[in-house]
């Protein structure tokens, strides 16, 4: 008996604590004036602290906190079954705009933008028909492009002119980072090999860092000397792999130099707080369209990452080559192969 | 790329791949063996990871210099996480009688929450933590291309200590008679309750061991970087019948089927789905009892 007093002691005094908590945080937030948007982001089932993807999207939505004023909610689903409910929920608390992360959730958005027309949603990573869908944005990357530079990057940094790629699961959205990593790497090197893995089939193959280690382990046996990784958290153990094995190792989506400076050559950035930011941005200025927006080289959407931990691994000749090549894509005279648009043409 | 042969490289990562899967299988079968389910070790392997992440973060960060020390801090935080998740296992299903399976899947679910909540609350992370830098367990050379942790060593003297507890002591046969029976068991004198609790404790303890592995395998903490393996340990211990030698090879073949299909791929013309089934068909093939009837304890999972 004392026992289950006890636990229904601990459980009140949680929920006292935790409705404390929730007060003291509605008092503070209500101190500003004017119309604040309420802005929520339905993050993808990687969830945060991939230190990449879903945590670039946050970092959008916290940057929009501080510029703009809104006011943040953010769902973390468990499964993939979630998201639905998560978007319905904010829409019926009545969000001016809902986000969607990641191409999982495209049913999901397409749903609860029709049942929900008043409200504005965007979605990250797929596309969604503006004419059928006035009210949903889709914010696409050209991640073939980014691609492209940190694969003539690697081709410049090998040695042994094999290079690595290690992606999640083996998908379309995958296929178009590899493909611009291969087109970058044999621009640069037309005699580069370059030797793809993946991680898994399920999801799981996007959250498995023993896993990404042992196959960029695996890589380096045969004789890859740079590896690129699409895979979430996996490629955590791609970079560890490369500092262990004095190899290199390339981020994705967010900068993930820092990992292991000195052996992650550069990141191939795909800023999600850009668009994140940028979509909350035409909500507060009213100037919201229901279209497919393309964040690109030119829209500063995709990048390759430089800062003080690969200053030493890029040389200033390696990073005027890529300078180049950069020019030459957003001049057209490179038309890097964009693997959906080639898969939607079929 | 064909002259590069298989096999030296596949040896060492089998071994690797198998450790933290037997560490959390061996954890598994005291426990089963005792009459406890349990569903809860993938909970108890994550617990383990991310309490060792954070201990060896957080002592090196109090008192650099010392990375030893912090590895050791790391090893106990790690047993100390998974024996309280064990703790809260047994308490449900002993203490309270509760459904053995829904308290396996329910501490899964909590401590997966627990360290996303904690490593935001401790790194401002929500769900990883930074890198281990210094800290690590260091490696032991087994010839020219084997340099192994030291936890694969553990895990290997683990596996004959276990066996001759359960089956060569006193002690053992009194476990085991609570997981057949343990009324009749309660009947002689021995006590059921408080052998369980040790023996659900030992299993959070060797599962902590085996998501530390992890953490040190790859040198940081990311969220849900267990990704199934306390499942998989569960597999192993039915394909051992609930036997330590058996569940060793249980736990070396999951371990070879996952090092095969990554040294496959791009070597032979199969599409890459179908090697990335060869764990998982495994599994299938051995829980079909293509290796024969596995019969568990008679009482496993008997609330009553």
């Amino acid at each position: 008996m004392l026992m289950k007093r006890l636990l229904v002691a601990t459980a009140a005094a949680i929920a006292l604590w935790s409705w404390w908590d929730y007060r003291a945080g509605a008092a503070d937030s209500s101190g500003l004036t004017g119309p604040r948007r309420r802005i929520a982001v339905v993050l993808s089932v990687g969830g945060l602290g991939d230190k990449s993807f879903n945590d670039s999207a946050y970092e959008g939505l916290l940057r929009a906190v501080r510029e703009l004023g809104i006011e943040e909610a953010h769902g973390e689903p468990a499964d993939i079954a979630e998201p639905a409910e998560f978007l319905d929920v904010y829409a019926e608390e009545g969000y001016d705009l809902i986000i969607g992360v990641g191409f999982l959730m495209k049913d999901a958005v397409e749903k609860a933008a029709r049942s929900h027309p008043d409200r504005k949603f965007a979605l990250i990573d797929a596309p969604i028909d503006p004419r059928e869908y006035p009210n949903c944005a889709s914010l696409l990357f050209s991640e073939h492009e980014g691609s492209f530079l940190v694969g003539a990057l690697a081709a410049m940094a090998s040695k042994s002119g094999r290079v690595g790629f290690v992606g999640g699961m083996d998908i379309p959205l995958i296929h178009k980072f590899k493909v611009g990593y291969a087109e970058g790497a044999r621009h640069v090197n037309p005699e580069c090999e370059v030797l793809v893995r993946y991680a898994g089939a399920g999801p799981d193959a996007f959250h498995d860092p023993v896993k990404g280690k042992a196959m960029a382990e695996t890589l380096f046996s045969q004789g890859v000397d740079v590896i690129y990784h699409a895979s979430g958290s996996t490629g955590n153990g791609v970079i560890q792999a490369a500092a262990e094995h004095g190899k290199l190792a390339i981020g994705v989506d967010a900068n993930q130099n820092y990992m292991k400076p000195g052996h992650v050559l550069t990141s191939m950035l795909k800023r999600v707080d850009v668009a994140v930011c940028e979509t909350i941005r035409a909500v507060c200025e009213e100037r919201f369209q229901g279209r497919v927006c393309v964040f690109g080289l030119k829209e500063g959407g995709i990048g390759y990452a430089m800062d003080e931990h690969n200053r030493a691994l890029v040389t200033s000749p390696m990073q005027e080559r890529v300078e180049a090549l950069k020019a030459k894509i957003l001049a057209g005279e490179i038309r890097v192969t964009d693997y959906l648009e080639v898969q939607r043409g079929k | 790329m064909n002259e590069f042969s298989l096999l030296p490289a596949l040896v060492p990562a089998t071994i690797q791949a198998a450790t933290p899967l037997l560490f959390a299988a061996l954890g598994g079968l005291i426990s089963e063996r005792a009459g406890i389910v349990n569903l809860a070790l993938e909970g108890m392997m994550l617990a383990g990871a991310f309490a060792g992440a954070c201990a060896a973060i957080l002592l090196h960060d109090a008192v650099p210099g010392h990375p030893a020390a912090a590895a050791a801090g790391a090893v106990m935080a790690a047993l100390v996480a998974g024996a309280l998740v064990a703790l809260l296992h047994a308490a449900a299903c002993i203490t309270f009688r509760a459904d053995q399976v829904v308290s396996g899947i329910a501490l899964n679910m909590l401590v997966l929450g627990l360290t996303v909540f904690f490593s935001q609350s401790i790194f401002h992370m929500k769900g990883g933590t930074p890198q281990l830098e210094e800290v690590t367990l260091g490696r032991l050379s087994l010839g020219a291309s084997m340099a192994l942790s030291p936890l694969c060593f553990v895990a290997a003297a683990v596996l004959p200590v276990a066996g001759f507890l359960l089956f060569s002591t006193p002690f053992g046969l009194r476990l085991r008679a609570c997981g057949e029976h343990p009324r009749a068991a309660a009947t002689v004198g021995i006590p059921v309750a408080r052998i369980r609790y040790l023996a659900v404790l030992a299993s959070g303890l060797l599962a902590g061991l085996g998501g530390l592995y992890l953490v040190f395998d790859v040198g940081s903490f990311s969220k849900e970087m267990t990704s199934g393996r306390g499942y998989i340990a569960l597999a192993a211990i039915i394909f051992g019948r609930w036997r330590p030698g058996l569940t060793l090879a249980g736990c070396l073949l999951f371990g070879l089927a996952q090092s095969l299909q990554l040294q496959l791929q791009g070597r032979v013309e199969v599409p890459v789905a179908f090697l990335q089934m060869l764990p998982y068909g495994v599994t299938l093939v051995v829980l079909a009892g293509a290796i024969g009837r596995s019969t568990p304890p008679a009482a496993l999972g008997k609330t009553g």
